[in-house]
């Protein structure tokens, strides 16, 4: 994840200044998306902020949504996104991204309205303004980033963390007779009728990067046509809290979290009615 | 002039509306009006009351300690409300739901057999319409005239029945107790009352 | 209502639906809240008539949610105010302990909102009577933080309607959350209420744009709102400003009403309910050649206290301070009589209201030993 970083920052410098940079900067996709700000971003190496970051804004220069797009970061580690995504922004209270992302949207139907937000923000004390979001039908899109930790506050137990897993608050590991076991958001989201589009997919490889953006422009897709609410929960590294180097930060993905959150699509309203010939649609 | 009336019953006998239906009609002569509905708890758990206080000035304290009218539609407001009018105010009562009498000397009363008579004129649930039209011919807080007006707007959005209905009842209720109460009384009230009304029908609505 | 809106009509209304017929002429087109006793009269009336509107005028695109949580409402409010929509919430006090969150995280990023609280007696869940036990937390800031919000306190339910309007024009100009704090009599009594030619329906064509809000970076410059401010000198310079926009608010906005007050020996002040049967207790009083005045706050915050000030210097001999709780506002009244007079303090917490007769009695008592202070 480092070298994906880092080759990201060594092309633009070369290309950016160049005439109708706009257009051609498709043809260069290692080069800085206009709807990112030329900044040093202040996450950990190996942390999978700056690579979703980069994510997201390609998908909205990529789709031409930025000129209308506002963003909600949560209170967590990525609370300074908007620092990074050169977009509207409103920071929300810890938990609350989606509420004040369903004040956004319905007073501007028509704007491209994201949260982007951690594994205790969104599944901890931000559970109910999800799951109402989500079952109101709320035309957001949801960026979830899974790290299995608290990581701004110092690494304690989130409620995604694994069993067996030692935090700072959980440090005999978690127990699932004390500390029950880490809640599945696409799982229990796949139920309620307003949401759209769920895709889990792992940070931890190129191929899943690619699948990652992939996931995340179906996400901005389904809220553009209207068809509900949309989340994406990406399976992400923080190898500061976990205390790992970055690959093994990777490999602890592919072994460990993935067996408990296995990366897939949940739900897709689209295939649905492709499958169904669309008559289903109500 | 400041007239407190309490209206205390049981819920679903429109003790409501008929506070409502005086407050509006009091508003419509132009004189300061407070309606206070007792609400919560106590409302589902069997009373049901509202005062309304009317005045041809600023109303202060919305709250009515010793009311001037108490009207009673059942025997648990009875027993609840026997000392709760001022002394020389009056009580109109539903005698059809209540048994016995007032037990003070110090009021004025009227026993109106409110439930029977709706009964035998059509419906049981008029009765508190025909109460509400003796306790203007009691109490002349307002003519029958912008009563009849209240109604008709109060009702606007439902159909012309329920205006007739609720118009007949308030009528039928006005005539009973002015006979009752002797009908030279009642029909000065009428006479005296009445250009107020016509007036500011020209000159408003 | 809605044929004849721009006509000065006499409609009966409740105190919460004279909140709710305000709001939607002041230009509310956002509402969200979550059902609480006894101002449930409101939510139900924003639904129907954000439901009228929309039918009425669909490019005004009104909202109304039912949110899961008070907490959910008052950031959905936060989302929809930074995008310059005027918005509302309304709750009663449990609910409007939980909406501290919200609404300190609006003073923080100087987001304009109106929160209506319909007070109940306390603490906890309490019940739903009347009661203003909610005075600290209103004129305290409520939250967390370093901030105030203007508080408005009607009296009669003209009163909530005219406060309601202008509470949208207060917290546009000074970016600020705005209260509107009634309790159950507030809320659940009608009386006639006229909404003038000044306060026409204002649709969101015409009011006055809000160019700091955000509607997605289109021709501009990208923009966020943030109260995380972590360097300590920015922060400071911040709350210089919160703070500096407060002093105005304190200079600018006080507001009270005074009644009887000029030839007074004896002053009751109190607000709300508390001031309707003051107002009466008052009358008793004179009719009994007592030389009593009322002062009633209009403003909790800023307090009215120059006027107070002013009429302690004029030689009143006590004041009394009139609540429906045991003892807050009496706080603001002794700052502001600074040591001039002897304050008093009368009240009766749970929901009970006190009778003007009480009152009368207390007061009576008093100004016939106006320095022994209880």
């Amino acid at each position: 994840m480092a070298k994906a970083t880092t080759s990201a920052k060594a092309a633009p410098a070369k290309k950016a200044p160049a005439p109708k940079a706009a257009a051609k900067k498709r043809e260069f996709p290692a080069a800085r998306p206009s709807t990112m700000k030329k900044a040093v971003m202040h996450y950990c190496p190996g942390c999978g902020h700056s690579v979703i970051h980069r994510l997201v804004a390609e998908v909205l220069q990529e789709k031409g949504l930025a000129e209308k797009t506002i963003g909600v970061p949560p209170a967590g580690c990525a609370v300074l996104a908007y620092f990074y995504f050169d977009v509207d922004m409103v920071e929300a209270a810890h938990g609350r991204a989606c509420a004040t992302a369903t004040g956004i949207k319905r007073v501007l139907p028509n704007a491209t309205v994201f949260s982007y937000q951690g594994d205790g923000d969104l599944a901890a004390i931000g559970t109910a303004e999800l799951v109402h979001s989500a079952n109101r039908g709320e035309k957001i899109t949801v960026i979830f980033v899974n790290n299995a930790v608290y990581g701004m506050t110092g690494g304690q137990m989130a409620p995604t963390t694994m069993l067996g897993q030692k935090t700072t608050t959980s440090p005999f590991g978690r127990r699932a007779e004390f500390e029950g076991h880490p809640v599945r958001v696409c799982e229990l989201l796949s139920g309620l009728d307003g949401v759209a589009y769920l895709e889990r997919t792992k940070l931890n490889s190129p191929a899943g990067i690619k699948k990652t953006k992939k996931a995340i422009a179906k996400a901005f897709d389904i809220q553009e046509q209207g068809l509900g609410f949309s989340l994406v929960e990406i399976l992400s590294a923080c190898p500061t809290n976990w205390k790992m180097n970055p690959v093994q930060s990777w490999e602890w993905i592919e072994n460990v979290m993935s067996k408990t959150f296995v990366p897939g699509v949940y739900k897709d309203v689209t295939a649905r009615k492709d499958e169904e010939g669309g008559e289903d649609a109500d | 002039m400041l007239i407190k009336t309490l209206f205390a019953g049981a819920g679903g006998q429109g003790v409501l509306s008929m506070g409502y239906c005086l407050a509006y009609a009091a508003m419509q002569e132009d004189l300061h009006v407070t309606y206070m509905p007792a609400y919560g708890a106590e409302v589902r758990g069997g009373t049901a009351n509202c005062t309304v206080v009317v005045s041809d000035e600023d109303i202060a304290s919305p709250i009515a300690s010793s009311p001037d009218n108490i009207v009673i539609l059942n025997n648990p407001s009875l027993v609840r409300f026997t000392n709760f009018g001022r002394p020389g105010g009056s009580y109109l009562i539903n005698s059809s739901l209540v048994n016995g009498k007032l037990k003070r000397s110090d009021v004025t009363s009227l026993y109106m057999p409110a439930s029977e008579l709706a009964e035998k004129s059509g419906s049981l649930r008029n009765a508190n319409m025909m109460l509400l039209g003796a306790f203007i011919a009691m109490s002349g807080v307002v003519t029958m005239d912008t009563m009849q007006a209240a109604i008709a707007d109060i009702f606007a959005k439902k159909n012309k029945k329920v205006i007739d209905i609720n118009q007949q009842a308030v009528q039928s209720g006005y005539d009973w107790a002015a006979a009752e109460l002797g009908k030279g009384r009642a029909a000065k009230k009428k006479t005296a009352k009445k250009p107020a009304p016509k007036a500011r029908a020209a000159a408003g609505r | 209502m809605t044929k004849s809106k721009d006509k000065p009509r006499k409609q009966l209304l409740r105190g919460t639906e004279a909140v709710g017929e305000a709001a939607i002429r002041a230009g509310c087109r956002f509402y969200a809240g979550y059902p609480i006793t006894p101002q449930n009269e409101l939510p139900e009336y924003m639904s129907r008539r954000m439901g009228e509107l929309r039918a009425e005028h669909p490019e005004e695109n009104p909202v109304f949610i039912q949110s899961e949580s008070e907490l959910s409402a008052i950031n959905m409010l936060l989302g929809a105010s930074v995008t310059g929509a005027r918005c509302m919430t309304s709750s009663s006090s449990p609910g409007i302990s939980l909406k501290q969150e919200g609404i300190s995280f609006m003073a923080g990023m100087e987001l304009p909102a109106v929160v209506v609280n319909i007070m109940r007696g306390g603490p906890g869940l309490g019940n739903i009577a009347p009661s203003q036990s909610d005075y600290y937390q209103a004129t305290r800031g409520g939250g967390h933080g370093d901030y105030r919000t203007i508080v408005l306190a009607p009296a009669t339910v003209q009163e909530m309607a005219d406060l309601t309007y202008e509470a949208f024009d207060l917290a546009d100009k000074y970016r600020n959350p705005v209260l509107v704090v009634g309790d159950g009599m507030m809320g659940q009594m009608m009386e006639p209420v006229i909404f003038r030619e000044d306060q026409p329906m204002r649709l969101v064509a015409k009011l006055p744009p809000k160019p700091w809000a955000l509607r997605g970076a289109k021709g501009r410059p990208s923009r966020f709102f943030r109260s995380l401010i972590l360097p300590p000198h920015e922060m400071e310079e911040h709350n210089w400003r919160l703070y500096r926009k407060l002093q105005k608010i304190e200079r600018k906005e006080p507001r009270a009403e005074l009644v009887s007050v000029d030839d007074a020996d004896f002053v009751v002040v109190a607000f709300g309910t508390a001031a309707r049967i003051a107002r009466s207790a008052v009358k008793r009083c004179r009719d009994k050649g007592l030389k009593v005045g009322l002062i009633r706050p209009i403003t909790l915050w800023p307090y009215p206290s120059q006027v107070i000030r002013e009429t302690a210097d004029r030689g009143v001999q006590a004041f009394l301070s009139f609540e429906m709780n045991m003892g807050q506002m009496v706080d603001d009244v002794r700052l502001a009589v600074e040591g001039r007079a002897p304050v008093h303090f009368f009240g009766r917490p749970g929901g009970v209201v006190p009778t003007p007769v009480e009152l009368a009695g207390v007061i009576r008592r008093i100004y016939n030993n106006p320095a022994k202070t209880m």
